[in-house]
């Protein structure tokens, strides 16, 4: 594998940073932290950036001086007033902003969270229960599941009799759907591994693939 | 004054964001869009707060030449830098193919992909931890990762029974189970946020 000189110079640094990061595997040690306290100033500094050109620019700084829309300098002076938190004296001014973020979040979240996540889930359990075939007795099992599920974390009835029973099948129930979750991540970890070994075997072809 | 009119600030606007979704007019889209500018702007103000906090910890850090100061150094080189490149050629410094970028693809990426796939060693071990826990429940739990993991293997013939297995998994007990969760997250965020609209809920104000 043939590569420049340019892409030879990243990768090299690429390849030391994760030979930085794998070295925690052995114990806690200086190379892991540089690399650990590279990463945090490095995306601090990026995602700074990237707010200041994809957030910044296009919903106050353009509405504001290309567009004349000077009611957005409201929310500009709310963020400003933000930093009055750095003052032990001021600091209560910051409230003004932090509550009007937390007032239009809470009232945007309540109509959303119960229509995508309850009201949503609810009518996507109500399904059709049958023998005819495999399908209906599936449905059948999905709608105990979540019910047992649900009367699992239901606290202001004691677990006993009939709703112990329920808690019982809902928590056997929630250990098998943490179980596939569990499942799910180690194989999303176990690529990502694979992709960073694959990634050093390329880098040792493209500089050492001559001398090999 | 101090602590009042935040919440009724808070009780105004939230009020007036649960209303404005049950009213499909043009005027209201305007004002959500408004809104949604604004929580954006203000939140980046925010971040731009962690930015600062950062810096001055790093900076009090070397300055108090604390254990582990040189490490700080490298944040704000990297910080530095950073900001630097992201700045000095206005909005092109964030194309593709610039010093910026690459910064971003050689030394973020693969520094973030490599402590992810950490994960996969201490992952395993937290497996074995549970597994000699010898319950019924955690039982269960590995069993069911075990076939969800060897799904995509080859395992002779017992492929077809295993990927059915895992499919069922997948599709009945794991469908259950993150119903449930996601209908417990739902009424708990939701009855989160009331609490703060209707003032019983405060931290977010912090202390005087």
């Amino acid at each position: 594998m043939v590569t420049d000189l340019n892409t030879a110079i990243w990768n090299t640094l690429a390849a030391f940073l994760t030979f930085c990061i794998f070295s925690f595997l052995y114990k806690d040690n200086p190379f892991y932290k540089i690399a650990e306290h590279i990463v945090v100033g490095v995306s601090a500094g990026y995602f700074a950036v990237i707010l200041y050109w994809n957030g910044l620019v296009p919903k106050l700084w353009n509405p504001v001086v290309k567009q004349g829309k000077w009611y957005y300098l409201i929310p500009g002076l709310l963020g400003l007033i933000m930093w009055t938190r750095f003052s032990k004296k001021y600091a209560w001014i910051s409230r003004f902003s932090i509550s009007f973020y937390m007032g239009i979040a809470t009232g945007v979240a309540v109509p959303l969270y119960m229509q995508n996540f309850v009201i949503r889930q609810l009518s996507s359990t109500m399904l059709p229960v049958h023998f005819k075939n495999s399908v209906g007795f599936f449905n059948l099992l999905i709608i105990v599941g979540v019910l047992c599920a649900l009367i699992y974390f239901f606290f202001s009835k004691e677990h006993k009799g009939a709703m112990g029973s329920a808690a019982r099948v809902g928590i056997w129930t929630l250990m098998v759907g943490f179980g596939a979750g569990f499942g799910l991540t180690v194989m999303g970890r176990v690529s990502l591994l694979i992709d960073r070994v694959i990634f050093l075997k390329n880098y040792f072809t493209s500089i050492f693939g001559h001398i090999l | 004054m101090r602590r009042q009119l935040p919440i009724l600030i808070v009780f105004v606007s939230g009020v007036f964001m649960v209303i404005q979704y049950f009213i499909p007019h043009e005027s209201f889209e305007f004002i959500y869009e408004y809104a949604m500018d604004w929580i954006i702007i203000i939140g980046i103000f925010a971040m731009l707060l962690g930015l600062w906090s950062l810096t001055r910890a790093s900076v009090s850090k070397v300055q108090a030449k604390a254990p582990g100061w040189g490490f700080s150094v490298m944040t704000l080189v990297g910080l530095a830098t950073m900001l630097f490149l992201g700045f000095y050629k206005g909005n092109k410094s964030i194309a593709e193919g610039t010093f910026f970028m690459d910064l971003f693809w050689y030394i973020y990426t693969p520094i973030q992909a490599t402590m992810f796939s950490l994960l996969a060693f201490y992952i395993a071990s937290a497996a074995y931890r549970s597994f000699r826990v010898r319950t019924v429940l955690a039982t269960i739990l590995l069993v069911t990762a075990l076939i969800i993991m060897l799904r995509l293997i080859p395992l002779g013939p017992i492929s077809g029974v295993n990927q059915w297995l895992a499919s069922w998994i997948l599709t009945v007990p794991n469908m259950a189970a993150k119903r449930a969760i996601w209908i417990g997250v739902g009424l708990g965020a939701t009855a989160t946020a009331l609490k703060i609209i209707f003032g019983i809920e405060r931290a977010y104000m912090g202390k005087d």
